[in-house]
C-alpha cells in the first residue's frame, strides 16, 4: 500500500499549487523509496523513462515557423479577416473549428490542429477578434475566457473525434489488449461504439459555445 | 532507416541554440539558468539513447532543480513591434496563412506519401513513427517557405522560437516529465493497488453499479496518471473483463470503446495531462495555469455521466 505515497504527493502538490517540477521530484523519490529502491536505481529508472518519452517534445519543432509568422503579423491578419465577417461571434468561430477538428480527427487527420500550430496563431486571435468587433474592447477576464475556450475546443474535438477512426493509437491498444485475452474483435467494432459519445460531445460542447456568446454579452452590460 | 532519432537530433540542435542564445543575452537576468536548462535538455535529445540510464537521470535531476527553483528568466530579444506587425499584416495579407497551414497540411501529406517509400526493399522511414517524423520534416519546409515568401531575415525563426520557448519555460518539458513519472508509477504497481481497492467496493451483481465503478474508475485513474492509456489495461483487467464481460455477459467492444472515452473525460480534468491542459494555458498567456481545465470540466463531467448511461444501455444489448 506504501506505493501509493507518490500519488498522494502529486495530489497534495497540485492542490497546493506548488511548482510541478518539485512535485514530480518529491513524488518520484518518495514512491521509489517506499518501494524499497535505492537512490541510484530511482534516478536510473526516471532517466530511462524520460528518454523513452522524448517524442512528446517534438511539437516544439514548429516554434520557428510559428514565431517568424507572428513576427510578420499572422495574428493581426487573422484578427482583421474575422473582424470583417459581421456574423462572426467568438462562440460561432469556435464552434466551426470544433466541427472541423472533430470530423477531420474522425477521418484520422489528427495532425490538422494542435495548440502551438493552430490555436495560438489562428483560432484564439480569430475568436477574440470576433468578440471584439461585436462588443468593443474586451476586459482581461473576457479575453482569457475566450482563449481558454479556444484551447479546450481543440482538446475536446480531438478526444471525441479520433476514436471514431479505426487506426488510431487508442483503438489499437484496445484491440491488442482484448486479443491477448481471447477476444478477437475487428478495429471497426470498437470505432463504431465511439460514435454515440462523439455526437453527444458535439451537442454538449456546441451548446456551451453558443452560450459563451450570451454570457460575454451579459458581462458587457 | 530514418526514424525518431532524426527528429530528436533536429530538436536537440534547436534546443542547443536556445541555450546559446540565452547564454549571450545580457537582457535576461537568469541567463545562466536558462542556458543550463535548455542545454541539459538538448543533451538528452541528442545523446539520450547513448547515455546510461543513470547519466540521463542526473540530467533530469538538473532540469528538475533548475526549473523547480525558479532559475529560469526571460530576456528581451528584438522582435517586431505591434505597429510593425500591423503594417506587415496589411502588406502580406492572406499570404501569411500559407506557411501556417502548410505545417499541418505537409505533416498529413508526408504521413500518407512517405509510407510507401522504400530503399533496397526496406522502408526508408520508420512506419511506426511516421507522423512524428513527418511533423519534423514539415516544420523545416514551412520555415523555408515562410522565409522566402515573406522576406524575413534568415536568423528570425531561431530568435522568435527562442522568445517563445522562454515564454513557455519549464512547462515545455512538463508533459515528458509527467509521462516519465507515470512509467515509474506503473513499474511500481500503483495501478494494481488502485484496482484492488476498487474491486473491494464493487457490488458484483448490480450491473449499473459495476458500470459506474468502471467508467468513473477509468476517469479517476486517468486523472491520477494523466493518461487514459495507462488506466485502460489496469481497469479493464480488474473490472471490465472479469465482471462486466465475464460475469454479467456484456459486449467487450462496447465496454472497451466507451471505457476508453470515459478515461478521456478524466484527461480533460487533470493537470497531469500537461500537454493538453497546462501547456496551452501557458502558450496562450493565461494567468491561471488551470484555466483550460476549468473550461473543460463541465463538458467532461456531463460526458462522463453520458458515457456511463450509454455503456449501461448498450453493453448488455449490443449482441
Amino acid at each position: 500500500m506504501f506505493t501509493l505515497v507518490g500519488v498522494l504527493v502529486v495530489l497534495v502538490g497540485f492542490v497546493l499549487r506548488l511548482n510541478p517540477l518539485i512535485v514530480i521530484f518529491a513524488a518520484g523519490l518518495s514512491s521509489g523509496i517506499a518501494a524499497g529502491l535505492d537512490l541510484f536505481a530511482i534516478i536510473g529508472a526516471f532517466g530511462k523513462a524520460f528518454v523513452g518519452n522524448r517524442y512528446l517534445s517534438i511539437v516544439w519543432l514548429v516554434l520557428p515557423v510559428i514565431g517568424v509568422l507572428e513576427r510578420a503579423g499572422l495574428r493581426e491578419r487573422a484578427e482583421t479577416l474575422v473582424g470583417r465577417i459581421r456574423a462572426a461571434t467568438a462562440g460561432r468561430v469556435l464552434l466551426i473549428y470544433f466541427g472541423v477538428r472533430q470530423i477531420t480527427a474522425a477521418l484520422g487527420l489528427t495532425s490538422l490542429g494542435g495548440h502551438p500550430q493552430m490555436v495560438r496563431p489562428l483560432v484564439a486571435p480569430m475568436a477574440e477578434a470576433a468578440a471584439e468587433s461585436r462588443l468593443g474592447p474586451l476586459s482581461d477576464a473576457a479575453r482569457y475566457r475566450i482563449r481558454a475556450h479556444a484551447a479546450a475546443v481543440d482538446n475536446i474535438a480531438l478526444f471525441f473525434g479520433e476514436d471514431i477512426f479505426v487506426a488510431i493509437g487508442s483503438i489499437l491498444l484496445m484491440k491488442s489488449f482484448l486479443a491477448q485475452r481471447g477476444y478477437d474483435i475487428d478495429a471497426f467494432g470498437f470505432a463504431m461504439w465511439a460514435i454515440p459519445t462523439g455526437l453527444l460531445a458535439f451537442l454538449v460542447h456546441g451548446a456551451r459555445l453558443l452560450g459563451l456568446d450570451g454570457s460575454l454579452d451579459e458581462a458587457r452590460r | 532507416m530514418i526514424g525518431l532519432n532524426f527528429v530528436f537530433i533536429l530538436a536537440g540542435i534547436l534546443f542547443a541554440a536556445f541555450a546559446m542564445l540565452n547564454l549571450i543575452d545580457a537582457t535576461n537576468p537568469q541567463r545562466f539558468g536558462n542556458a543550463v536548462f535548455w542545454g541539459c535538455y538538448s543533451v538528452t535529445l541528442l545523446f539520450g539513447a547513448r547515455l546510461s540510464d543513470f547519466a540521463n537521470g542526473c540530467l533530469v535531476l538538473v532540469l528538475l532543480i533548475v526549473g523547480g527553483t525558479s532559475r529560469l528568466g526571460r530576456g528581451e530579444p528584438r522582435t517586431t513591434s505591434g505597429e510593425e506587425r500591423r503594417e506587415s499584416a496589411t502588406r502580406w495579407g492572406n499570404r501569411l496563412f500559407i506557411p501556417a497551414l502548410l505545417t499541418p497540411a505537409l505533416t498529413l501529406l508526408a504521413t500518407v506519401l512517405l509510407k510507401g517509400v522504400t530503399l533496397n526493399g526496406a522502408p526508408l522511414f520508420d512506419p511506426k513513427n511516421l507522423s512524428i517524423i513527418s511533423l519534423g520534416l514539415a516544420s523545416v519546409v514551412a520555415v523555408v517557405v515562410a522565409l522566402v515568401l515573406l522576406r524575413q531575415p534568415l536568423a528570425a525563426p531561431i530568435h522568435e522560437a527562442r522568445r517563445m520557448i522562454d515564454m513557455i519555460g519549464w512547462a515545455a518539458i512538463l508533459p515528458q516529465l509527467l509521462a516519465a513519472l507515470g512509467v515509474l508509477f506503473a513499474d511500481l504497481g500503483v495501478g494494481e493497488r488502485i484496482a484492488e481497492i476498487l474491486r473491494h467496493v464493487v457490488p458484483l451483481d448490480n450491473a449499473f453499479a459495476v458500470v459506474c465503478v468502471y467508467t468513473m474508475g477509468m476517469a479517476l485513474f486517468t486523472v491520477i496518471m494523466g493518461n487514459a492509456f495507462a488506466a485502460f489495461p489496469v481497469m479493464t483487467a480488474a473490472i471490465g473483463l472479469p465482471i462486466i464481460v465475464g460475469r454479467l455477459g456484456g459486449d467487450p467492444a462496447v465496454m472497451a470503446a466507451i471505457g476508453m472515452l470515459s478515461g478521456f473525460c478524466g484527461t480533460l480534468m487533470t493537470p497531469m495531462a500537461a500537454n493538453f491542459n497546462i501547456v496551452p494555458a501557458v502558450l496562450l498567456e493565461l494567468p491561471d495555469r488551470n484555466g483550460v481545465i476549468r473550461v473543460q470540466a463541465p463538458t467532461a463531467l456531463v460526458l462522463l455521466v453520458g458515457n456511463t448511461f450509454l455503456m449501461y444501455f448498450l453493453v448488455f444489448h449490443a449482441r
